[in-house]
């Protein structure tokens, strides 16, 4: 591969960069598998040949410089990619062993196992407090007689929002500040009790206080939910998360490539390709 | 240039004002309990609109229950729905026939409604209005969609909610108090038409409450037919009822301003 000589540097192990070698010897079986994604938006490649396991009950954090296909990546992961029109996907997305992808299956069941949490925080300006958290059973369509009650204090808690909203639930959802609205957010993509929570840079807008607080309510959710984390501060995936991703793109209007996986101490201590550990040492970014 | 501006507004403002006023100022006088009671005469002291205010209310309350859903629906497909090439023409023919004449649309349901179901009646004006109100409406609701956020949009699909139900549960919800206001300003408009009204409800000088059957009274016709008259009672009760429907779109412009502002009016 030419450029791969021009920027000197070769993968030391020959398979490719799935973090399957990581996880050899793991008991639990990855509750994602990622085979040979590709992703366009019309003729344009937005990410060739991704292969990647998601661990579950663990945190994976995608990192990498701005354009190279992060976002574009985790939407593939609940066919949120498909609503822009003109988007289409080659490969196939595993949940639990099935493909997501396959002829016949509908995006709406896949979104409700695989929730999204977004940059911005959106909760529905209509809707209270209470509601907001509930609206994906109410609207989703679960007719579980479940306790609406129980629903919402739990995951508020789940997602550190219970204490300071307990008072006033009745509130409107948009009567909160940014931190507080996002961890509503979180809450409410836990009440549809999803197998897995893609977050996409979900404190890049927020104060230090508050992504505080974000990145404690990920490693409480991790007992119970597998995170997958898209995230432009380097810290926080050092910190916060188990697996690391780093996705590079070679040239300006080439597809974005999972360039390096795996476990993130590895990933930031001792990476095995240059670009990744230039990315991560700041070099460039 | 300051000066030159706000002598244009002045400028812009003298004939609306003009027109109030002088409208209040005549009218006013015509106002008793006859004009409110009574029925139009042809002659002698002028008589009342009762029976035009009647008509009025049911023409126009008709052609709501027709125009409004429709206007809205499409105004929510264009706007969700609406990028293709059926989107483009149906927001081309919506946006020319905002322009349509309102006589045309009169004529269009006489030949069509009139001549066929025979006779004139309140439901064929109430057809000619709703005419006019289903491409002002589904312009306006499409604008007011469309400005909901995709933020929204994508939060409601990311937690597995269905497309349709995300817009029937979320986004329109969301853009309520706008349509309502399209909506109202719609309606304020077409309750003052009068030439639609000519070939399809035609007025009457008596009472009628079956909108399916017989010419049906109109505010408007009926100060058509008075300003016309020979009689200063009659021409009197004209003016009345000018002065009536001005209030009338007034007080709907001033509803549909307070439907927009109030934050509990989209649920």
């Amino acid at each position: 591969m030419e450029s791969r000589r021009v920027f000197g540097s070769e993968p030391r192990t020959a398979g490719r960069p799935d973090g399957g070698d990581v996880m050899r010897g793991s008991e639990i079986a990855p509750v994602m598998e990622v085979h040979d994604l590709s992703m366009y938006y019309g003729p344009f490649q937005a990410l060739a040949n991704v292969n990647m396991k998601v661990a579950r009950h663990r945190i994976t954090a995608l990192i990498g410089p701005s354009g190279c296909g992060k976002s574009t990546f985790l939407r593939g992961l609940n066919r949120m990619h498909e609503i822009v029109p003109g988007a289409r996907v080659e490969g196939r997305v595993l949940l639990d062993g099935e493909d997501i992808y396959a002829e016949g299956v509908d995006p709406v069941r896949v979104r409700r196992r695989v929730g999204m949490v977004f940059q911005k925080p959106n909760p529905f300006p209509t809707m209270s407090i209470y509601e907001n958290v509930i609206a994906g059973l109410k609207l989703g369509g679960r007719r579980k007689k479940a306790d609406l009650d129980e629903v919402v204090e739990r995951t508020l808690r789940q997602a550190a929002l219970w204490d300071e909203v307990k008072d006033k639930l009745k509130d409107s959802g948009t009567s909160l500040s940014g931190g507080q609205q996002q961890r509503l957010c979180i809450a409410r993509a836990l009440a549809v009790e999803p197998e897995v929570i893609l977050m996409d840079e979900p404190a890049s807008a927020l104060d230090p206080v508050s992504t505080q607080k974000i990145e404690d309510a990920m490693q409480q959710l991790k007992k119970d939910y597998t995170v997958v984390i898209v995230t432009h501060n380097m810290q926080q995936a050092a910190r916060a998360s188990d697996y690391t991703g780093f996705f590079f793109i070679e040239r300006m209007g080439a597809p974005g490539q999972l360039w390096e996986f795996g476990e993130t101490e590895k990933i930031f201590s001792n990476p095995e390709r240059q670009e990744t550990e230039d990315y991560v040492t700041g070099r460039f970014g | 240039m300051t000066a030159l501006a706000a002598a244009s507004v002045v400028v812009a403002l003298v004939p609306l004002a003009a027109v109030l006023f002088y409208v209040a100022f005549k009218g006013a006088a015509a106002w008793n309990k006859e004009f409110f009671t009574g029925l139009p005469t042809l002659f002698g002291s002028g008589g009342g609109v009762a029976n035009g205010i009647v008509g009025t209310l049911i023409t126009v309350a008709l052609a709501s229950i027709i125009g409004i859903p429709i206007g809205v629906m499409a105004g929510i497909y264009l706007s969700e729905y609406g990028t293709g090439r059926l989107g483009s023409l149906i927001r081309f023919v919506a946006d020319t026939m905002t322009g349509i004449p309102s006589i045309v649309a009169g004529i269009f349901i006489y030949g069509l409604v009139v001549l066929n179901t025979g006779g004139y009646s309140g439901f064929a004006g109430a057809l000619s209005l709703a005419i006019l109100m289903i491409p002002v409406i589904a312009r306006s609701t499409e604008g007011v969609v469309r400005l909901v956020p995709d933020s929204i949009r994508e939060a409601s699909l990311g937690l597995g909610i269905p497309r349709w139900k995300t817009i029937v549960r979320v986004v329109v919800p969301s853009a309520l108090n706008g349509i309502v206001t399209g909506v109202l300003l719609s309606v304020a408009r077409v309750a003052g038409e009068t030439a639609p009204l000519l070939f399809t409800a035609f007025g009457s000088d008596y009472f009628n409450l079956n909108p399916f059957k017989g010419p049906m009274p109109e505010l408007p016709l009926q100060v058509y037919n008075a300003a016309r008259s020979a009689y200063q009672g009659v021409i009197q009760v004209g003016w009345g009822a000018a002065l009536l429907l001005v209030l009338m779109v007034l007080v709907a412009n001033l509803l549909a301003r307070l439907a927009f502002r109030s934050p509990g009016g989209g649920r």
